[in-house]
């Protein structure tokens, strides 16, 4: 059999006009807020950019997480993603695109803003006269930042289209031919240590918290991760559910959709796990240095928002996630994914925002609209490459298996 | 003690197993239990089992870890015992929440182990009729309830159809008890008689 996905006149219309959207506000941005000139000219300058870099690394970082999903159950011998595994390789063969946007924002930023001298989102730009940067300045400087950004988007792009690419290629091997599942392997493994040395540590140092350059946190990059992952779930079962709804998947049952809602439950635990971790131990230490950054975020003018990303990505997915029915729920799950998509977007908001604009936040028509974009920019790339090739992992080894998983 | 009639029914395959247990809920006979050496999986589906509750009591069980140690912890460095750690407030909630996740924790796992014990009947000291010596060796034993008007012969013939390798007709209690088995099974000595006492109270009690 095979499942072919047409994409339908709906769904292209929403993407494009999305996208649409999305350019129409940055460049209504690029005029209102690049070209401002009260007194507040600084932070709308300063807005203008680091909310391209809010979403762009965000997308990035998600879009990511459905690389590393593939790698990780393919280690483990997984049975219950090849039945749905065109969708993260579909999202994974995208990583380039938004990559590629996430590096044009950054290096932009880092070569580009200045005022007055100084670089208001990457204080480390211009370290001088400031001692805690000026002792950082080996690691954190232009050079390096270009050269390890460049590198792992290429990597990512890489392992994103590789295992796209050799999956592929086992829809005409011979029935149940292990050589392209040991390559996939083989890959795979590379890819997570690509991906520890990455995202799971130097990235986030450098494209976030690199924004707060004299704070730091050894929790820093696991906690990012962990934003990423579970966004990365929410956005692939918000995939599987919409392709079974058009008639595709046939062969993706409740089990397979209760495997998803598990790893958006526990990971929505594991996410505030390491976000405690971080909280409470600067909490206690009370050293000035560290405090200010929760400072500015629990108590300063984030606070609501801190609040609420703590209500969204924690209570709500512990209480609705958490009996079996509702993760095998088409509604719930569709729900709960859209949540926990903006509560991590939210997250990431919280991560940038307070170092540069401090009390001058905003969450209007530029942020919302920059989203809508983004959003778009996934759904019509991600449809697009889903409807180049057959829906069904043909001649998988693993296929009969996850035809008969149970959760 | 309610004492009943079963006809018993060992299947020495899998593969025979699942056809007979369809079979068996498709004749109109009442299936009391399959017992088997280890777990089969899919055959609690097979049996039509419903979903277990259990996680509604690790709930609830998670709960009141939560509240006691949010309270108890409130209470000690509130009211019973205040120190002053490091100039932190009394109440210091972030404090709290390390022992409050471990207590939960440990509320719901023990509470649910606890719970599974109690609803499977197993307990040191509890006791079951056992059907056939050879269900935690190498035998799957179906158990059916029979009542007065059932006939034996029709329903051994009728195993025997399904593939069994060995059937026969056993006056059981159905329930646990606690004590020893040679003391509580008086069935064994006048199964007959026990038989007709336990129906006589069933029949006093539900009229």
């Amino acid at each position: 059999m095979t499942d072919r996905f047409i994409i339908p006149a709906r769904l292209r219309l929403t993407s494009i006009v999305l996208m649409v959207i999305g350019i129409v506000v940055i460049l209504a941005g690029a005029v209102s807020l690049l070209g401002s000139t009260g007194p507040d000219a600084q932070f709308d300058k300063t807005r203008f950019w680091i909310v391209l870099l809010h979403n762009s690394v965000y997308f990035v970082l998600i879009a990511l997480a459905c690389v590393f999903i593939q790698a990780a159950s393919s280690l483990a011998h997984g049975a219950w993603l090849v039945a749905y595994r065109r969708v993260p390789e579909a999202i994974g063969a995208n990583v380039w695109v938004f990559g590629l946007i996430a590096l044009i924002v950054l290096f932009a930023i880092v070569f580009g803003f200045q005022i007055d001298g100084h670089n208001p989102i990457f204080h480390w730009v211009n370290p001088h006269g400031d001692e805690i940067l000026e002792h950082k300045a080996p690691f954190l400087n232009k050079t390096m930042f270009a050269v390890f950004s460049l590198i792992t988007v290429v990597l990512w792009s890489y392992f994103g289209k590789k295992f796209q690419r050799i999956s592929l290629e086992q829809q005409t091997a011979p029935k149940n031919a292990t050589k392209n599942y040991f390559k996939f392997m083989k890959f795979a493994a590379l890819f997570l240590i690509v991906y520890a040395l990455t995202q799971m540590s130097i990235t986030p140092w450098f494209w976030l918290m690199s924004i707060d350059a004299h704070w730091y946190s050894t929790m820093y990059s696991w906690y990012t991760f962990a934003s990423a992952f579970v966004s990365g779930m929410a956005l692939i079962s918000l995939w599987v559910v919409y392709l079974k709804n058009q008639g595709n998947l046939e062969l993706v049952s409740r089990e397979h959709i209760h495997d998803l809602g598990k790893l958006q439950f526990a990971f929505s635990i594991f996410w505030t796990y390491v976000w405690f971790c971080q909280y409470m131990l600067i909490w206690y230490g009370n050293i000035p240095e560290e405090t200010t950054y929760f400072k500015m975020r629990q108590q300063g003018p984030y606070s609501i928002i801190w609040y609420a990303t703590f209500i969204i990505n924690f209570v709500s997915p512990i209480l609705i996630l958490m009996s079996r029915p509702s993760k095998r729920n088409y509604f719930t799950l569709t729900f709960m994914g859209l949540m926990i998509l903006f509560g991590h977007w939210l997250d990431f908001y919280i991560m940038v925002m307070p170092g540069p604009l401090g009390s001058h936040w905003h969450l209007g028509w530029y942020e919302l609209g920059v989203l809508a974009g983004f959003s778009g920019l996934m759904m019509f790339t991600v449809s697009r490459t889903l409807a180049k090739h057959d829906l069904v992992p043909q001649n998988n080894v693993l296929l009969k298996e996850a035809i008969l998983h149970v959760s | 003690m309610a004492v009943k009639k079963f006809a018993v029914a060992a299947y020495d395959d899998e593969d025979v197993l699942f056809p007979a247990v369809h079979s068996l809920r498709n004749s109109g006979y009442k299936l009391h239990d399959v017992y088997t050496p280890f777990p089969v999986h899919g055959l609690d589906v097979a049996l039509g089992q419903k979903e277990t509750d259990l996680h509604i009591a690790g709930f609830i069980f998670g709960l009141a870890g939560t509240a006691t140690a949010l309270g108890f912890m409130s209470w000690i460095f509130t009211k019973d015992w205040p120190i002053n750690f490091g100039g932190k407030p009394h109440l210091s909630i972030p404090a709290f929440i390390p022992i409050t996740f471990e207590l939960t924790v440990l509320f719901a796992a023990v509470g649910m182990v606890l719970t599974f014990c109690y609803i499977n009947q197993l307990m040191p000291g509890v006791k079951k009729h056992v059907f056939h010596p050879r269900q935690t060796d190498d035998l799957f034993i179906a158990a059916i309830e029979l009542t007065d008007g059932t006939s034996e012969q029709e329903v051994i013939d009728y195993l025997k159809t399904t593939g069994a390798v060995e059937t026969n007709i056993q006056i059981a209690e159905e329930g646990w008890w606690f004590g020893r088995y040679d003391v509580a099974e008086d069935y064994e000595t006048n199964p007959q008689e026990a038989l007709l006492r336990s129906r006589r109270i069933e029949a006093e009690l539900h009229g």
